[in-house]
């Protein structure tokens, strides 16, 4: 397509992106949590790290928390502070008149995502830097996998928010309705304990859950500890689960509060 | 562009909705609305107009049958219909904490060739409220800043949701003035309303829908004619229905009576209030409570509701 065709979707993505941003700003509560859990979670799972051994994998306990810390990005600052975004929007029928314009489906969920994707974006880069200064992990050994994996959990974790959103009714219930990815992904992602110290069956279970493979390329970035076939097959995953997301939200999402 | 008059900009053929639980909301209407022209659709609450105007709009696809705007399927061909429409839903759509300026900006720049906001936001009288949230105006400066947005891109057709509820007397007026305003500059108008006044001073053409289907339809004097005209009056006391004249003698096609109070349908008003008032000044009788008036889009209204009920 050419550019002039994809100018006005460029111009309509940053009015519904600049109205998101100001909406986040006066939302108190969302900000605090997307804001401070990823900056302070992960000092309460150091001391974990020390206690099992990264080093054998080539990880200090730095790059541990630091990936942590951008695990946490991924499920606070985009994907719980997303699901609750689009089910207010909805309830509020914003969503559905936003459809009654010249927006499309795909340009409404982007635009609605792109400032908490910018937080969560922002905050891994914060955290990247400020553990490579503060920790003294160094720079990663392979900064282009980190990148990858940052990529893949931002879309990734904004997608799974717009498919929560399809089964929460309300802003409350989205309190639970997100829950279950945040307990699945902290426990078996790699966020809390890194999958390369699980035994090797529940690993390798492990490492097909949704956020799974972006964590194992941030961490991979950062270790330098994954040959091209692994990092194909981690990114395959990812794209995986990013294409099986699109769909479903595709086939479930909800434009309307049910009546 | 083909700017003939008669041009059909709205085409509904066959049209038909079914919800999720079975509910058969629209059961299969045909109508069209022409270049420049102010389209009423009426109903009772439940009649299947938002259900309607929905489809027009292009929020869901039909059940059954076709629509058709500016030539394309508003539904299918989302892109081409919607920089050439404006939309008021029936409520809601914006977020409550973004200021009316905010909501304005957003607006502006998810249309083309938008016109300048404030100029918008003059014309519905909001230009002193850019800087209150959403949440904290009343229900019907909601209704204006709505009515704004959807002129925001100077559209050729308009779909108004229940355009004037919730605005008070003077709002309601504003609205009509505005909407005669941009029917003389040539936008097509299509509206639901359950005020029957709404559509009678407004409508170029309406039809009224009940239980999914369109009744009735053409212009307000073709849905009025036919449909007999009222009297009413109360007797005093001492005095009964069978004390009047014979009323089919006075052209009384039906009547009713309620304690004392009588109301008399006729198609020859002339003749009934007459005969009626005739044999009140001969017999010394007060009538409390007179009226007399032609046949109106209410009795065609009411009407409807009646021989439906009839049939059922």
């Amino acid at each position: 397509m050419s550019t002039l065709a994809w100018a006005p979707a460029g111009r309509r993505l940053r009015a519904l992106a600049r109205a998101e941003l100001a909406l986040l700003g006066r939302n108190r509560g969302v900000v605090f949590t997307a804001v401070t859990v990823p900056l302070i979670l992960p000092f309460s799972v150091g001391p974990a790290f020390d206690r099992v051994d990264l080093k054998k994998e080539g990880l200090s306990v730095g790059a541990a928390m630091m990936t942590a810390a951008v695990g946490f990005a991924f499920l606070f600052a985009v994907y719980t502070s997303l699901v609750n975004a689009y089910v207010a929007r909805r309830e509020e029928l914003v969503l559905k008149r936003l459809r009654t314009g010249e927006l499309s489906d795909a340009e409404i969920l982007t635009g609605t995502a792109l400032p908490a994707a910018g937080l969560g974006l922002v905050q891994a880069l914060l955290l990247c830097v400020g553990c490579a200064v503060l920790l003294h992990t160094g720079a990663p050994k392979a900064p282009y996998l980190t990148v990858l994996g940052v990529a893949a959990g931002l879309v990734l974790s904004a997608a799974l928010a717009a498919l929560t959103a399809a089964f929460t009714r309300t802003t409350e219930s989205a309190q639970v309705t997100a829950l279950p990815l945040v307990f699945v992904s902290m426990a078996g992602s790699g966020i809390m304990i890194p999958t390369e110290v699980m035994p090797h069956t529940l690993a390798s279970v492990c490492e097909l859950l949704p956020l799974s493979p972006a964590i194992r390329l941030v961490r991979a970035g950062w270790s330098g500890q994954m040959s091209a076939y692994e990092a194909l097959g981690t990114t395959a995953t990812a794209l995986a689960w990013i294409v099986v997301a699109v769909f479903a939200v595709r086939r479930w999402f909800r434009w309307e509060p049910r009546r | 562009m083909n700017n003939d008059e008669h041009e059909r900009v709205i085409e509904v053929t066959d049209l038909s909705r079914v919800y999720g639980g079975g509910f058969e909301a629209v059961r299969g209407i045909t109508f069209s609305v022409a270049r420049g022209e102010v389209f009423a659709l009426l109903g009772t609450n439940g009649a299947g107009k938002t259900s309607t105007v929905e489809l027009l709009e292009g929020l869901a696809a039909p059940a059954g049958g076709h629509v058709r705007v500016l030539g394309h399927d508003p539904f299918r061909e989302r892109a081409a219909v919607r920089p050439r429409t404006g939309v008021m839903l029936q409520e809601g759509g914006f977020p409550s904490d973004l200021t009316v300026a905010e909501t304005a900006r957003l607006w502006a720049g998810c249309t083309s060739g938008a016109r300048p906001e404030s100029e918008v936001l003059e014309l519905v009288g909001l230009a002193g409220k850019t800087d209150v949230r959403v949440k904290q105006l009343s229900g019907g400066e909601r209704r204006r800043l709505d009515l704004a947005l959807a002129l925001l891109g100077d559209p050729e057709v308009l779909f108004l949701d229940e355009p004037t509820t919730g605005l008070d007397a003077e709002g309601r007026r504003d609205t009509w003035e505005l909407v005669r305003r941009l029917r003389d500059a040539g936008t097509t108008v299509l509206l639901t309303t359950h005020y029957l006044e709404e559509a009678e001073g407004l409508a170029d053409r309406l039809a009224i829908l009940h239980e999914g289907r369109i009744a009735v339809s053409g212009t307000p004097a073709e849905v009025t004619a036919g449909r007999p005209s009222r009297m009413s009056f109360e007797l005093p006391g001492g005095y009964f229905l069978g004390d009047l004249p014979p009323l089919a003698d006075l052209g009384v096609c039906g009547h009713e009576s309620d304690g004392r109070l009588v109301r008399l349908r006729t198609r020859e008003l002339q003749r009934t209030a007459a005969g009626v008032l005739a044999w009140a000044e001969r017999s010394g009788v007060e009538l409390r409570r007179l009226e007399v008036r032609s046949a109106s889009l209410e009795e065609a209204f009411l009407g409807i509701a009646r021989e439906q009920e009839v049939r059922a």
